[in-house]
């Protein structure tokens, strides 16, 4: 594996399914009531977080304690960040405090990119501005081989708002690597205009994808797209290319529902569908910390299994 | 004084007297005992800059006409247009007199201001274009550069305007509402990167429009830093019509394409590749090439921008744009350009200095080197080699995408009116 976790691109499929394996292993650590592993005793992780997202931030928070690694908290909000300090200076902070690893949430596209160039440590990107958040494709992809088994041929459909999902941009790349086969849907607003040149499919039209589909992945909206003239109304947007009740009866049995989170319930997704037996939105959260464990047990503890 | 040994547009070697700041005579075996020897350098008429930003008064930081000019001269260059996006904005008389005065007070190349189109670069109200015309700055090419004239009323009056004094307007072509937030050309990699795309149709649109107020007006019009193949066949086909409709196109855009953000020696969005026009695509660069070989084009620009350090040390987003350009632009154009064999160097001497001379109103630059004709000369060796190294820069500003790459070419000499401003690569 390569020093940093930037991109879902930068995992091979080796790569990728040593992390879901070590995963399935470090999976049994959560079950106990003693949740802790002293695997990374002595080292330090940052997580740097110049957007707010306590989901993200607290589950990389618990998966660095569970490995017994010190965690220090860098919220841009109140620090020297809101003072005008520039993110290299914060890096050089960060360098001279010794910092392992580094997990960075920014509202930059490429903000990992740069800070690898200013630190020695492991650079884990929790999320940069529109373009990739490679753990969370990592925990969606756990959490479709722990329900489905192994992703090879799977159809996989993402709705939404592809052109500012970074989780729409990992998931592509991370689930072509291990061999699923990925549908888009969304209005043709909301894709990327080079979306052609992607290794997946495009579909404007939900109902027609919905019937062949092992997993439908919903994308949050943001209602304020609505104002850029994205789409002419929520009610539209939801009546289009919401999963609602019926369409929910259009996938097969077995097909299962997954979100990332946070949703619009009656927006994107029913209230009824994201909380049935077939979503995985629950799972979704501790599969979370399982998988960022084994991203900073591999990246950190050098050893693998 | 004598240069000898140099070749005139590359031909045969001559010697050429000057005398008073003109040259005298152009024959070849003159020598006298303190002969400036060329050494088979190629002679060009000074080159004539048409869009260069000296950042003075305001960003003193990043630029001023002291080092810009020093800058321009270690180019080659005789004679730039300086920019109106200072702090305060050359949008009066008073401004444009000053940038005009620090040019001569420094002497090293002459300076002539852009004027503003509109008050503050901010697109409501037109600049009092008569009084800078009429200033001892002589201001003849008006520019919201870095913003687009995108009111329609508004640019056709300037257009309409600056004919009583025979005027340009040169726009910014950007369709703002376009290209709100826009990061890099909007394409396959801006998809990838997750950047707001600045797509190829926010240029052509504007260029398109402009083309046609001008024609309808019958005034001039020239298109600042051409950047897509759309816009090269918009100006083709106002061409093909007859009408008043020049064009320009950097270095950068005649070398280097957007895949560069994605990956490049110095990683990926790396800022220094962050450019307004953005960098384009392969296909881009060629139809570029092309229409400036054909005259579709008629000069090259380098929008030489230069900004400190920390502006371009961030995430992409927060970094300025632009890249300085000056002390680079003849050996990329070298490379794009004449390696390619699609210009000689009597091509490039059109495009770099004549054309450009003809498009500012200046009588006294871009002029042939014949006897008579004011002694702004430029020495170039093509065959030297040279890695690009920003800390030699004559600029204040190190933001060139060209660290570390081999470039074909070597200013030699550089002299103004007959005075040396460069020899031997070095500032006099």
């Amino acid at each position: 594996m390569k020093r940093h976790l930037i991109s879902a691109g930068d995992l091979t499929k080796d790569d990728a399914l040593l992390i879901l394996d070590t995963a399935e292993e470090l999976a049994s650590v959560s079950e106990r009531s003693i949740k802790k592993l002293p695997t990374l005793r002595g080292r330090t992780v940052v997580n740097l977080f110049f957007e707010d997202s306590t989901r993200t931030r607290i589950s990389f928070e618990a998966a660095a304690k569970r490995l017994s690694a010190d965690v220090i908290n860098f919220s841009a909000k109140g620090s020297s960040v809101s003072k005008g300090e520039s993110l290299k200076d914060t890096a050089l902070t960060l360098e001279a405090m010794g910092a392992d690893a580094v997990v960075i949430r920014h509202g930059a596209s490429g903000a990992p990119h740069r800070l690898a160039n200013w630190v020695h440590g492991s650079v884990v990107n929790a999320g940069d501005g529109t373009h990739e958040h490679p753990t969370q494709a990592l925990l969606d992809a756990f959490s479709m081989r722990r329900r489905l088994g192994a992703l090879e041929g799977r159809k996989i459909t993402i709705v939404g708002d592809v052109l500012h999902s970074r989780v729409a941009r990992s998931n592509v790349l991370l689930l072509g690597t291990l061999g699923a086969d990925v549908t888009l849907v969304a209005p043709p607003t909301l894709l990327p205009v080079s979306v052609g040149t992607w290794p997946c499919e495009v579909s404007y039209d939900l109902d027609a994808v919905l019937p062949k589909s092992d997993v439908v992945m919903m994308l949050r909206v943001q209602k304020e797209r609505m104002n850029a003239a994205y789409f002419p109304s929520e009610r539209e947007y939801s009546r289009r290319y919401g999963l609602d009740r019926d369409r929910f009866a259009k996938m097969p049995d077995d097909a299962i529902v997954m979100h990332p989170g946070p949703m619009n319930r009656g927006m994107e997704i029913a209230a009824e569908v994201a909380d049935s037996a077939r979503s995985t939105i629950v799972e979704q959260v501790a599969n979370g910390v399982t998988i960022r464990m084994a991203v900073l047990y591999l990246l950190l503890g050098g050893e693998t299994t | 004084m004598i240069i000898k040994n140099v070749r005139i547009l590359g031909g045969e070697p001559v010697s050429i007297r000057i005398a008073d700041g003109v040259i005298a005579e152009v024959a070849p075996g003159m020598d006298a005992p303190e002969a400036i020897d060329g050494g088979g350098a190629i002679a060009l008429p000074g080159l004539v800059d048409l869009h260069t930003h000296l950042r003075e008064p305001g960003r003193e930081d990043a630029e001023t006409v002291q080092t810009g000019t020093q800058s321009a001269a270690r180019g080659g260059y005789t004679a730039v247009h300086a920019m109106a996006n200072t702090s305060p904005v050359a949008d009066t008389a008073g401004v444009v007199e000053q940038v005009w005065r620090l040019g001569r007070e420094h002497g090293l190349c002459d300076v002539h201001p852009v004027g503003a189109v509109t008050v503050g670069l901010e697109g409501r109200q037109l600049a009092e274009l008569g009084a800078m015309a009429d200033s001892a700055a002589r201001v003849r090419v008006f520019s919201d550069d870095g913003k687009c004239v995108d009111d329609a009323v508004l640019m056709r009056r300037a257009l309409e305007y600056v004919k009583a004094f025979d005027g340009v307007v040169a726009q910014h072509a950007q369709e703002p509402r376009l290209t709100s937030g826009a990061q890099m050309n909007e394409g396959v990699v801006s998809g990838r990167l997750g950047l707001t795309g600045w797509p190829a149709v926010a240029e052509e649109a504007i260029i398109a429009r402009d083309c046609l107020l001008a024609a309808h007006v019958g005034s001039r019009l020239h298109v600042c830093h051409v950047s897509t193949a759309g816009s090269v066949e918009i100006i083709r086909w106002a061409k093909s019509k007859g009408w008043n409709v020049t064009a320009e196109v950097t270095p950068h855009h005649l070398l280097l394409t957007d895949d560069l953000v994605e990956e490049s020696p110095v990683g990926a969005y790396n800022p220094i590749y962050k450019v307004n026009p953005p960098l384009r695509t392969r296909a881009d660069v060629e139809a570029l090439r092309a229409a400036l070989a054909d005259g579709t084009i008629d000069i090259v620009a380098t929008d030489h921008a230069p900004h400190p350090v920390e502006d371009k040390e961030t995430e992409w987003s927060a970094a300025a744009m632009g890249m300085v350009g000056l002390e680079t632009a003849l050996s990329v154009v070298q490379e794009a350009m004449v390696e390619t064999g699609l210009l000689d160097w009597a091509g490039v001497a059109q495009r770099m200095s004549a054309l450009p001379a003809r498009i500012g109103r200046l009588p006294g630059q871009g002029r042939p080197l014949e006897a008579g004709e004011p002694a702004n000369i430029m020495l170039y060796d093509p065959s030297a080699r040279t890695k690009v190294d920003p800390s030699a820069f004559a600029s204040k500003s190190r933001n060139t995408p060209y660290e570390g790459m081999t470039l074909p070419g070597r200013v030699v000499a550089t002299f103004l009116r007959g005075r040396p401003t460069v020899l031997e690569g070095k500032l006099v």
